[in-house]
């Protein structure tokens, strides 16, 4: 099945085989009527990547108090995925936004999730969702006719309450429904989802729901949780990555008022029930490591990634290669990507409570299930001894989901000391640790015919990954190949939308130049070359929300365009900005973004992450790289890393096209895609200078300015 | 060396003995129990750890406690007045000025410094009274508009 279809749930009723822990659940939770919905083969697309649990139902609750509770394993980090899943239930089961509470990323109390990535809260758990919801509303009218002894078809559900169209006075509300004893089932009768035309909450726009919390300081993350007799840790850290302690000394901390110190092997922690007496404790542990066997530095690593980038995997090809009849006019560049970081406010935290065999965890993570899993392993536990619970995370943008270190780090300590134990990461540790968006090559050799066509592309990425590298132009002869083999000197992970900017910087940076050379448009090339019909639709959108006027580059206004997508969404930006030569600074004055991502289910909160996404990308595109030495990470603080400011930000416009007849596809990471582009092709139209690099620094921009003469 | 230091805290006196070096934004956290107040960097890079002393926006991670004694320290819980929140809380709110929200008190603590300074800031001023204060999420379009239009709503001398 396709994954961005909705799931056809399987409605016949069946034994519920719930394993212990569910059914303790059930108990835990008291009355209500609780519904299961079969993930099953049906699951969304991170269940089926992964091995299954053995029970993997989900469910919803509507409880005595007419209240409906989703539980989700998906985790909240900013993106505001709690209200667009709010409001599929809330259209779906028939009852008030304000009715729905949603309990997310608590491992006891929520279904198994893969994790918070690859934009998976509304197009991955939103189809099986709604179709719950759809289910509970069925199961509810059951409940009424048998209550009311009224046929179900004369009932009608709505704002939580059902009565008979005949006499509406007889009626009952859902609370009234679910009170007593648990009730777990699923319906007997297949109901329909609602039709866009029914809609009254989905595709509507409503704020987030954790304002009030987050401006008043009461929105509790992982280092806000008390509890009596906590430690804070410090842990002793290698120089370098690959660097091996040689001998330690702890007797000065050992002696500082307070403090334990914890050493097993190689881990070496020092805690205090203060952090920063800790952290000053720490600083008096006298530690020799061996150098990292490492030798590359940011210069040497594009070569390295390159010879050790194996022998390639074709991702895409049609056509051939071969002479041309016609006279071709071939354009062949290297593009360059350096490693970024995800630089979240919040540092990797955790708090873990050991007691016996059972283990609390309250880690900012996007994969909570996942860390479970890896604190259980470390610590030899069951995977059901171990609770997760994921209170607000501070940022996570793929950087939380691949390192869950500091919850293992918290549970070996709280195992070893049999207290508490909270483990904050530094800024420097959040920086050295991170698992950085790989720095990448992209080769890109393609031929241009006189009829302005292009005719062949050959497309090469080492060590960016696939995502988005293979192109969607209509091109006879092409190919594009994803060398992925690469070893880094440190840890890489997914970085929001992994590998897509990289890989449409370089695309649509060559596309750019195509055009050019062809004397055209740029936007004009790309719409001759273009078949997709969505493709076609947010270009043509964002054409005109920006007040397009075509001309060949470099114009000399300072505009850019690129078009691109990912997680099933379809993207379009201009950009316009201002060089200055002689400084080299490219301020971005305004960027126009159109986006067709399906049904939107809360535009509102497509808009916000719309204007994240390029906000957040200007940093990779002008500023963020990471420099680094023989394993050593140089940038390790938020003033050697330059994220992006205030003064940085342009006026930014976007554009969602109506699309509500489509499935929902993913909304939190398409818009970065092409910031990277849209700037290089802008820089290009102010100043006919062409930068191959990212990011675009001040000083990459004034040399490519200076050598053009 | 442990000493004692006494400062006025969200309109409370409170005291608190410990070593005076330590910095305020650990002392707010775990000995006050006040977890508004982030921890970003520890390096006054990024503006989480914001709180008011005497009314000026300070980076509490540097600043040591003892340096409070006597003052009127003012963190994210001690905004909203009997209940009722501060413009600057309300246009946040409003305005969807956050994300993540762990830059949001710190930003919403500076906001209150630059407007006591300059009520009614252009744009411009905006951008630069507020260009120490880091966000990673992107609200920095909102946030802008979320503190013109608290400016705004604070003309009739309510701070």
């Amino acid at each position: 099945m396709n994954r961005h279809e909705y799931p056809n749930i399987d409605f016949t009723d069946f034994a519920l085989d719930l394993d212990l822990s569910r059914r303790d659940l059930l108990k835990t939770l008291g009355g209500g009527i609780f519904i299961f919905f079969c993930l099953g083969d049906r699951a969304p697309l991170e269940a089926q990547q992964n091995s299954l649990p053995s029970d993997f139902n989900a469910f919803l609750r509507i409880g005595a108090d007419g209240r409906v509770t989703c539980y989700t394993g998906k985790i909240e980090m900013g993106q505001g995925n709690l209200m667009g899943l709010a409001q599929l239930l809330a259209e779906e089961v028939d009852v008030r936004l304000e009715s729905v509470d949603v309990v997310a990323g608590d491992t006891l109390l929520c279904p198994w999730d893969g994790g918070t990535w690859g934009s998976t809260s509304t197009r991955g758990f939103g189809p099986p969702l709604r179709a719950a919801g759809a289910e509970a509303r069925m199961v509810l009218l059951e409940l009424a006719a048998e209550r009311l002894r009224v046929p179900q078809g004369r009932l009608i559900a709505q704002d939580g309450v059902i009565f008979d169209s005949q006499q509406p006075d007889q009626r009952v509300t859902y609370g009234e429904l679910a009170q007593g004893q648990p009730i777990a089932r699923h319906a007997k009768q297949k109901p329909a989802l609602k039709s866009p035309s029914e809609f009254k909450v989905i595709n509507t726009p409503h704020l987030r729901r954790d304002g009030l919390e987050k401006v008043t300081g009461k929105a509790v993350y992982a280092g806000d949780v008390r509890l009596p007799g906590m430690l804070y840790a410090r842990i002793l850290r290698p120089p370098a990555h690959g660097a091996k302690l040689k001998n330690v000394d702890t007797s000065a901390a050992e002696k500082v008022e307070g403090v334990t110190v914890v050493r097993d092997g190689d881990f070496v922690a020092v805690l205090h029930p203060n952090w920063d007496q800790a952290d000053a404790a720490l600083a008096k542990v006298v530690a020799e490591f061996d150098p990292s066997p490492s030798t590359l530095d940011d210069q040497t690593i594009f070569d390295y990634l390159v010879a050790h980038g194996g022998s390639g995997r074709i991702v895409a090809q049609g056509g051939a290669f071969g002479p041309s009849r016609t006279p071709l006019t071939v354009v062949e560049h290297t593009y360059f990507d350096g490693y970024k970081a995800h630089a979240p406010l919040e540092t990797h935290t955790a708090l873990a409570q050991v007691e016996g065999n059972k283990v609390t965890v309250w880690v900012g993570t996007q994969t909570p299930f996942p860390a479970r899993d890896e604190i259980a392993q470390t610590l030899g536990f069951a995977a059901n001894n171990v609770r997760v619970i994921t209170p607000f995370v501070g940022g996570g943008f793929g950087g939380k989901g691949s390192v869950n270190t500091q919850a293992v780090e918290a549970a070996r300590l709280s195992r070893a000391t049999g207290k508490p134990v909270q483990v904050c990461w530094s800024r420097e540790e959040e920086f050295f640790f991170d698992a950085f968006r790989p720095a990448a090559v992209v080769k890109i050799k393609a031929a241009l015919g006189k009829d302005g066509r292009v005719a062949s592309w050959d497309y090469s990425v080492y060590a960016a990954g696939d995502r988005g590298a293979a192109h969607f132009y209509d091109i006879p002869n092409h190919r594009t190949t994803s060398f992925d083999a690469a070893v880094h000197p440190f840890a890489t992970g997914p970085w929001r939308a992994p590998g897509n900017s990289t890989n449409c910087f370089a695309r649509e940076s060559h596309i750019d130049l195509l055009a050019a050379h062809a004397k055209m448009d740029p936007i004009e090339f790309r719409l001759r070359h273009l078949k997709d019909q969505r493709a076609i639709g947010v270009l043509k959108a964002a054409a005109e929300k920006f007040g397009w006027q075509p001309a060949p580059a470099p114009s000399g206004r300072g505009l850019g365009v690129a078009v691109g997508t990912d997680v099933g969404a379809w993207v379009a930006e201009i950009a316009e900005v201002e060089v200055d030569p002689r400084t080299g600074h490219v301020q971005v004055k305004r960027v126009v973004c159109a986006q067709d991502m399906g049904l939107v289910v809360n535009p509102q909160g497509a808009t916000l992450q719309m204007e994240g996404c390029i906000t957040m990308g200007l940093g990779y595109t002008l500023s963020e790289d990471i420099h680094f030495q023989n394993g050593m990470i140089l940038d390790r603080s938020l003033d050697a890393y330059e994220l992006p400011g205030f003064a940085a930000v342009p006026q930014i416009e976007t554009v969602l096209l109506d699309r509500r007849d489509q499935p929902m596809n993913g909304g939190g990471e398409p818009a970065i895609i092409l910031v990277g582009a849209v700037v290089a092709n802008a820089i290009y139209d102010a100043t006919g200078t062409r930068l191959f690099q990212l990011p675009m620094t001040p000083e990459r921009v004034r040399q490519a300015i200076a050598a053009l003469g | 060396m442990a000493e004692t230091i006494a400062f006025t805290l969200n309109d409370k006196p409170v005291s608190v003995t410990t070593d005076g070096q330590r910095p305020l934004l650990w002392v707010l956290r775990t000995d006050f129990g006040l977890t508004g107040t982030k921890f970003g960097c520890g390096q006054a890079d990024c503006g989480t750890c914001t709180v008011l002393v005497d009314n000026k926006a300070v980076r509490s991670c540097v600043y040591p406690v003892r340096n409070a004694r006597g003052r009127q320290v003012r963190t994210i819980e001690g905004l909203a007045a009997n209940g009722e929140l501060h413009p600057l809380q309300k246009a946040f709110v409003e305005h969807d000025a956050l994300q993540c929200g762990f830059c949001t008190p710190g930003m919403i603590l500076a906001a209150y410094s630059l407007l006591l300074k300059n009520p009614q800031p252009t744009r411009e001023e905006i951008i630069q009274g507020m260009s120490r204060n880091l966000c990673r999420c992107g609200a920095h379009t909102r946030i802008i508009d979320a503190i013109q239009s608290a400016a705004a709503a604070m003309m009739g001398g309510k701070v």
